[in-house]
């Protein structure tokens, strides 16, 4: 999404040691623990005995043991990692086919559906949810007035919704890894007399895969953590991991809940570690 | 798709290629079409209906919502709040974070990769899940209030409170912040600060004339990804501020789902035009940005 050069070259004062570049540390140094504090203090409350999970009072493991009988909970988790999972397939594959259609054609309509592509990163996350909460409410609306068919919000409006904003997304960077491709690898395949499947199957494919990957796992991670979109699409009967956390967080604090976004937290640092992975694996 | 005979006609071949532009097109656009654009056109057509008893829409068409939203000061002061929260984020966000993203530049690339790597896995870890660390951090019985009576001061109701929704919001959107800010000083070239030191000029008129100026796209881009989603949010108001702290994201939360009866016309309408003001507001910022950029 942000495009971070790795390998920038460095500037030749960067070793020049002043007051200004004391400061500079400094300010980083506080800024680092400011981020990390809390995620610390989350990880450590996890393992606390303390019933309210605000305080250090010993260890115990106690909070994850019972997050493995809670059924609710399991059922939740479930539920969002096949969200993310499925969503993630249906969009990276109509993202990779759009980027593709961006990149290498000309055609009328173009520029407008450039902006359309943008739009669902730009526009705020909550008015895009009240969007599909209205739609499908219409929709549904109109079907059972129309054919007596009654269909509610479930696991698959949820689904539909999160393909819908992560698309934009895989788009952008899937066409960054198309930016640089050498279209004389394709030429130099037509010539010897492949067939365009061949092409693309054999040549323009495992080349931009990197990219493709990238957007996966950008997917993934935005279905897994998105709150908004699943909290107004999900309807009454299912149980979503984000949504359920913010329910109970809602209530009280509690060392469960604590646990369980510990849980998150790691499963975060992992898609992060796998998507730099990826990255290296691209330069 | 077929495959192409070598001795073809040039108008199968523009048939071809405009079948296969179709095919590459057409699943995601249709997927946009039916699942974004339809329900932003839906939203427009239920902000002009009438609210029914029971929180139903009923289809007369009016203009009762729009006026509404003029004139009750209720809406007003939500856009103007969340207007305002959302620009004390950014500017607060782009101070911390211009100096770090500069610190990360000028680090040995080892050092400098680190540092950027741990300023993603905040960026990629549940928004929800940094918000509800800092209800612990903040809470009664929490280790600021501990702190508070170590150092002889009486406990404090630290949350909710506007305070508490500041914090929450500049702790989560730090990251979008610092990313574009390193990679937009990622690609400065600092010869021309040293250009600029031979040339006399102090740190700051450098700083100012020549470092800030060109990386003034990664600013843009910074302030923009805090921006939109802090106006919108209403996660932390709602669970760092209570009912004390109403964001436009809380009161569309409430006309849609919790208000008794919910309204949906009045909040399709405050939901476009918060996004009309919205895009407003982003396009005079790039227009001003580009302009004294040049």
């Amino acid at each position: 999404m942000i495009d971070v050069p790795v390998s920038a070259t460095r500037p030749p004062s960067a070793n020049r040691s002043t007051a200004g570049r004391r400061i500079l540390g400094l300010h980083a140094w506080l800024t680092y623990i400011f981020l990390y504090a809390p995620i610390v203090i989350l990880v450590l409350f996890s393992f606390t005995t303390d019933t309210f999970g605000v305080r250090w009072t010993g260890f115990t493991i106690d909070w994850y043991l019972r997050l493995a009988r809670d059924t609710r909970m399991i059922n939740a988790t479930v539920n969002t990692l096949w969200v993310a999972l499925v969503a993630t397939i249906i969009s990276t594959v109509c993202g990779t086919l759009l980027a593709l259609a961006m990149e290498r054609y000309r055609f009328r309509g173009r520029n407008g559906m450039d902006a359309l592509l943008y739009l669902p990163i730009v526009i705020p996350e909550i008015v895009m949810a009240l969007a599909l909460l209205a739609f499908f409410s219409f929709a549904f609306g109109l079907l059972e007035s129309l054919t007596g068919i009654k269909l509610r919000m479930n696991i698959w409006t949820v689904i539909v919704s999160h393909v819908a904003f992560c698309i934009s997304f895989v788009v952008v960077v899937v066409r960054a890894s198309l930016k640089g491709f050498d279209m004389r690898l394709e030429e130099a395949g037509a010539d010897l007399g492949a067939d365009p499947q061949t092409i693309f199957w054999r040549i323009t494919l495992p080349l931009i895969m990197p990219g493709v990957i990238g957007g996966a796992l950008l997917a993934f991670t935005l279905s897994l953590d998105d709150f908004i979109i699943s909290f107004f699409t999900v309807g009454p009967g299912t149980n979503l991991l984000p949504v359920e956390v913010y329910g109970r967080v809602k209530r009280a604090i509690t060392p469960s809940i604590n646990a369980i976004s510990t849980i998150m937290l790691v499963v975060s640092m992992a898609l992060v570690f796998l998507s730099q992975f990826v990255q290296r694996q691209r330069d | 798709m077929t495959v192409v005979a070598p001795d073809e006609t040039p108008l199968a071949h523009q048939r071809q290629q405009r079948l296969r532009l179709w095919l590459l097109l057409a699943p995601g656009a249709l997927w946009l079409f039916f699942f974004f654009v339809l329900p932003l056109l839906i939203v427009m057509l239920y902000s002009f209906a009438t609210p029914g008893p029971t929180g139903n829409v009923i289809w007369q068409f009016n203009f009762d919502s729009y006026i509404t939203l003029i004139g009750k000061d209720l809406y007003f002061n939500a856009y103007y709040r969340s207007l305002w929260v959302g620009l004390q984020t950014t500017v607060i966000c782009l101070l911390v974070g211009y100096p770090l993203a500069l610190y990360m530049t000028l680090a040995e690339p080892k050092q400098r990769n680190l540092l950027l790597f741990l300023v993603l896995i905040p960026f990629w870890t549940n928004f929800l899940v940094r918000t509800y660390a800092w209800m612990i951090i903040l809470s009664n019985n929490g280790l600021i209030n501990d702190l508070l009576q170590w150092l002889g001061f009486a406990k404090q109701l630290l949350y909710p409170s506007a305070g508490a929704v500041l914090v929450g919001l500049i702790y989560g959107n730090l990251p979008f912040m610092v990313l574009p800010l390193f990679a937009s000083l990622a690609r400065f070239d600092f010869t021309l600060m040293e250009a600029s030191a031979d040339l006399g000029a102090g740190r700051w008129r450098s700083f100012w004339r020549i470092m800030f100026p060109l990386t003034v796209p990664g600013v843009v881009a910074g302030s923009v990804l805090v921006f939109i989603p802090t106006v919108g949010q209403f996660v932390v108001s709602d669970l760092l501020g209570g009912s004390k702290v109403d964001l436009l994201g809380n009161l569309l939360q409430r006309l849609f789902t919790r208000s008794n009866p919910p309204n949906w016309p009045l909040g399709s309408a405050l939901a476009l035009v918060f996004m009309f003001v919205l895009t407003l507001i982003v396009i005079i910022y790039f227009r001003t940005t580009t302009e004294e950029d040049r």
